[in-house]
């Protein structure tokens, strides 16, 4: 009973109503006609297409620069990276690996640039953030009409210059990580295999980062720049590095999801990528300088679980399209509710 | 007084915090018109005490306390401070409780104004009544008098003086037409003596005119002054319950602390030799708010403990700090002959030194970890240890159990009271969280120590351990060490010699035997040339 009691207490209320909320809606799924197979492979799917935007967040959460807002910088990173793959023509593992070492150094750039800016607003770093995602995602709305490419699977086909705004990675590497050792148990269901150990590899090798003298020194930053400072560790340089790093992951996160979902999304598909990023790993647990991999794996497994499982169920006893809408309502319902949930630890 | 039945008597008080007993059978009794001194170190349980007897929702949420109070000889249970309040029981806390943009008067009488009935009555109820103003003037004034002091009730309280803000308090206290038990947590804490001594004389008025009250205060001087009985507490325990009346300090104080005063002093009275220069500054300047450093040149042998003390904001606490990097800084600091670099806290850190910071909350700890990071991690960022390599040294990982052990090391060997090394420091006491922060000082291994405040906000027995262990380790391993400190019989009793710092520079370096008065007129700044002259007649003397 005391087990269970402190159990609950570590875990959180809302992440245990949450669950049994999910646990209800796969129990009435079969009952509405919804394939529970199906379901669970789509949960499947999507925890594995989010967790690494979600796990973007963890090094600037404990650097002390709070949420990543300004994901959309690594996202757009990831573009680049997997756009200019495309038109090099790279296919397969090649191909996806090839865009993930050429948004390196986009990241790198932007992360250090980002990294800097925050350096100067400390204290408001989350509001800053937001703003620096919105303006340079307007900035390359501008950019991915003007850079040179010319691959005509990704340009406008009247110009013949300017990049479409969904662009589709069949043929490429389409489904390469998903398709990598997958099983596929009856018609519906797919275990993503290589999906999986493709994050779980990423949060172990952040695990490990935290781990070491730089990621200790990280979260020392976060915990109390000052006694950082007192010990001999550079808090500017060790923010920095967090942003880069939570910019790179932000790359790496959005070519994850391309390979899953088929598409690359350009213009201002970044911005509404961020949010639900943001809100997953505070529904995880994580609070606005305390991030961990748990809250990483469980809040996306929650956050996308719910939005994958409520449309479809509600849908079917509703006997209406409302799955827009009522995406809409969770995701931003959460949101909301995970906003308040940081408000109370900022106090 | 004190012959007919007790107003408030409390029986068996015990309270007890996650297993923390902080309290255990107090019991005392507080007559009519009676003034009680409550004195004890802090932690001793004063402040437990009153929250007790007050119903503040802390103590019911914590669970509850044992034991029973009485007020006029029936048992009492407040659940809230308001029926507290409502029984006569007035308090005035440590912080003051006061809304700085209304006025004297308006404080008084907060939430039970005298009011006008309105037309709006009609409709709305009381709430839309009409302040009477002339009428909480003259309360306010009756409130005043009563206390017999000189406030003006029409000034704001974010204009007054800290004097008057305690002052209005009290009066706040003794307008309720109930109030019979007044209770005054530090009341001179914030005063001037010469305010104090207003305050002691209205309270020996109330208490003539009927009100009983307790009076908790660290300054035994007063307590012996005023009280008429004295109850000291120690750790939890009421230790004494005796009359005032020939009550001398040194007995409460002995009684307080429970261990002998004597002897202080004495492990400094051995004269050391040093030769060899560890440490030498100058012309340091230091740019630290309000602890500015103009020009401080001064050489520190090996193996000393040399102190460094002055008034406050004249810039003691600038010089390890300007010197460990944390503030801006220029002048010239070699270390074993070697110039060190200023502004960069790891250099200075890898050169040998180590800092506990005056400030422990803000710089000392990571408030939020446990303590096994907070004694490791400037060991592991600066030296590289408690790091374990993987995968044959290509990267390395923290080492837990390294650290573990580290931690186990230091709590054993400094007395340090916590459940486990993966306690989080911030649920320590300040003592124990200044032993963390020597702790991790000590696990750098440092040539040379700078300890800044190393007893600010703990209580006796733990400043004695804290110097005890400084004095062990100078001996024991050779650590030269600079101490900051405030209290100059502090510095007196661990020094082998005494630099005073004076608007940013040293007036004067005296040994630990100087008297007190040369000391005195260092820090009062009276000209260098005396200075220098008093040094002068010191070195001849020692001579």
């Amino acid at each position: 009973m005391r087990n269970l009691k402190t159990f609950i207490q570590d875990f959180g209320w809302p992440r245990i109503i949450i669950f049994l909320f999910l646990i209800a809606l796969f129990v009435f799924a079969p009952a509405v006609g919804v394939r529970l197979d199906a379901s669970v492979s789509d949960v499947l799917n999507r925890f594995g297409q989010y967790a690494i935007l979600v796990l973007a967040m963890v090094p600037m959460i404990q650097s002390g620069c709070g949420l990543n807002f300004g994901l959309a910088l690594g996202i757009i990173a990831g573009l680049l990276g997997s756009t200019i793959s495309l038109q090099l023509e790279l296919r397969g593992f090649a191909g996806f690996f090839g865009a993930i070492a050429l948004a390196a150094p986009f990241s790198l750039l932007l992360g250090w640039l980002y990294g800097k800016l925050l350096n100067k607003v400390k204290g408001e770093e989350m509001t800053i953030a937001m703003y620096v995602g919105f303006s340079f995602v307007m900035l390359m709305c501008i950019m991915w009409l003007v850079l040179p490419f010319n691959n005509p699977t990704m340009v406008w086909g009247f110009a013949g210059k300017g990049l479409r705004t969904t662009i589709t990675v069949e043929g490429y590497w389409l489904h390469i990580l998903n398709d990598f050792l997958a099983i596929k148990i009856g018609r519906f269901f797919i275990f993503p295999t290589g999906l999986l150990l493709f994050v779980g590899f990423c949060a172990f090798c952040m695990w490990v980062f935290l781990r070491s003298r730089t990621g200790t020194a990280m979260t020392a930053v976060g915990s109390n720049p000052d006694f950082a400072r007192a010990s001999g560790v550079s808090v500017d340089n060790m923010r920095t590095v967090s942003v880069i790093i939570s910019t790179f992951l932000g790359a790496v996160g959005i070519i994850v999801y391309q390979q899953s979902f088929g598409f690359i999304q350009l213009y201002t598909a970044p911005s509404p990528m961020v949010f639900p990023a943001v809100a997953a790993i505070l529904i995880g647990g994580a609070n606005i300088n305390k991030a961990s991999m748990v809250n990483v794996l469980v809040g996306t497994f929650l956050f996308q679980g719910l939005l994958t499982m409520t449309p479809s169920v509600i849908n079917s006893v509703l006997q209406t399209d409302m799955s827009e809408v009522i995406r809409m309502i969770v995701s931003n319902g959460m949101i909301l509710y995970a906003l308040t949930r940081k408000m109370k630890v900022a106090k | 007084m004190g012959n007919n039945e007790p107003l408030l008597s409390l029986k068996n008080v015990s309270k007890e915090f996650y297993g923390n007993v902080v309290l255990q059978d107090v019991s005392f009794d507080l007559h009519e018109g009676e003034i009680l001194g409550l004195v004890g170190e802090n932690g001793a349980g004063k402040t437990t005490l009153m929250r007790i007897l007050f119903g503040m929702p802390v103590i019911a949420e914590t669970g509850g306390f044992k034991g029973s109070i009485c007020l006029d000889g029936q048992e009492v249970h407040f659940s809230t401070p308001f029926e507290a309040l409502d029984a006569g029981i007035g308090m005035v806390h440590q912080e003051f409780s006061l809304i700085p943009g209304f006025t004297t008067a308006e404080n008084i009488v907060l939430n039970r104004e005298s009011m006008h009935p309105s037309l709006l009555n009609d409709v709305f109820g009381d709430r839309m009544s009409i302040l009477d103003r002339p009428a909480i003037k003259k309360r306010a004034v009756g409130a005043i008098e009563k206390l017999g002091v000189k406030l003006d009730p029409g000034m704001l309280v974010s204009e007054m003086p800290v004097g008057h803000k305690q002052f209005t308090e009290i009066a706040r206290e003794i307008s309720r037409d109930k109030s019979r038990i007044l209770v005054l947590d530090e009341p001179t804490a914030v005063l001037t003596e010469s305010e104090a001594e207003v305050l002691l004389e209205s309270l020996r008025r109330l208490a003539k005119e009927g009100v009983a009250i307790i009076f908790i205060s660290h300054r035994l001087q007063e307590v012996v002054e005023v009280a008429d009985r004295v109850v000291v507490l120690r750790d939890g325990l009421a230790v004494k319950d005796v009359p005032a009346k020939g009550l001398t300090i040194k007995d409460s104080a002995s009684w307080m602390v429970g261990r002998s005063m004597a002897g202080d002093a004495a492990g400094a009275r051995e004269v050391r030799k040093f030769d060899e220069e560890i440490l030498s500054v100058e012309h340091l300047w230091v740019d630290m708010p309000g602890e500015t450093v103009r020009d401080v040149s001064a050489s520190v042998r090996k193996g000393e403990i040399f102190g460094i003390g002055g008034l406050a904001g004249q810039g003691k606490l600038g010089i390890p700090n300007g010197i460990m990097g944390l503030y801006p800084a220029g002048g010239k600091v070699k270390l074993h002959g070697r110039d060190i670099a200023l502004n960069a806290p790891a250099k200075a850190l890898k050169s040998g030194m180590s800092f506990v910071s005056e400030d422990r909350r803000g710089v000392g700890l990571l408030l939020d970890e446990s303590l096994d990071w907070n004694i490791a991690f400037t060991a592991m960022q600066i030296h590289g240890q408690y790091l374990r390599p993987i995968l044959g040294g290509i990267f390395t990982q923290r080492d837990e159990k390294g650290m573990e052990s580290l931690c186990k090391e230091y709590i054993e060997l400094l007395d340090i009271k916590c459940t486990s090394s993966r306690q989080k420091a911030k649920e320590l006491s300040g003592g124990n969280q200044q032993k963390i922060c020597l702790a991790k000082a000590f696990a750098m291994r440092p040539d040379l120590l700078f300890v800044s405040e190393p007893t600010r906000g703990i209580d006796v027995g733990a400043k004695k351990l804290v110097l005890d262990t400084l004095r062990k380790y100078n001996r024991e391993y050779g650590t030269t060490i600079v101490m900051i400190s405030s209290e100059l019989e502090e510095l007196r009793s661990i020094c082998d010699r005494i630099a005073i710092i004076d608007e940013g520079k040293i007036a004067g370096i005296l040994p630990p035997t100087a008297d007190v008065a040369d000391f005195g007129i260092l820090m009062a700044g009276i000209g260098a040339s005396e200075a220098a002259a008093a040094m002068a007649g010191q070195e001849a003397n020692n001579a």
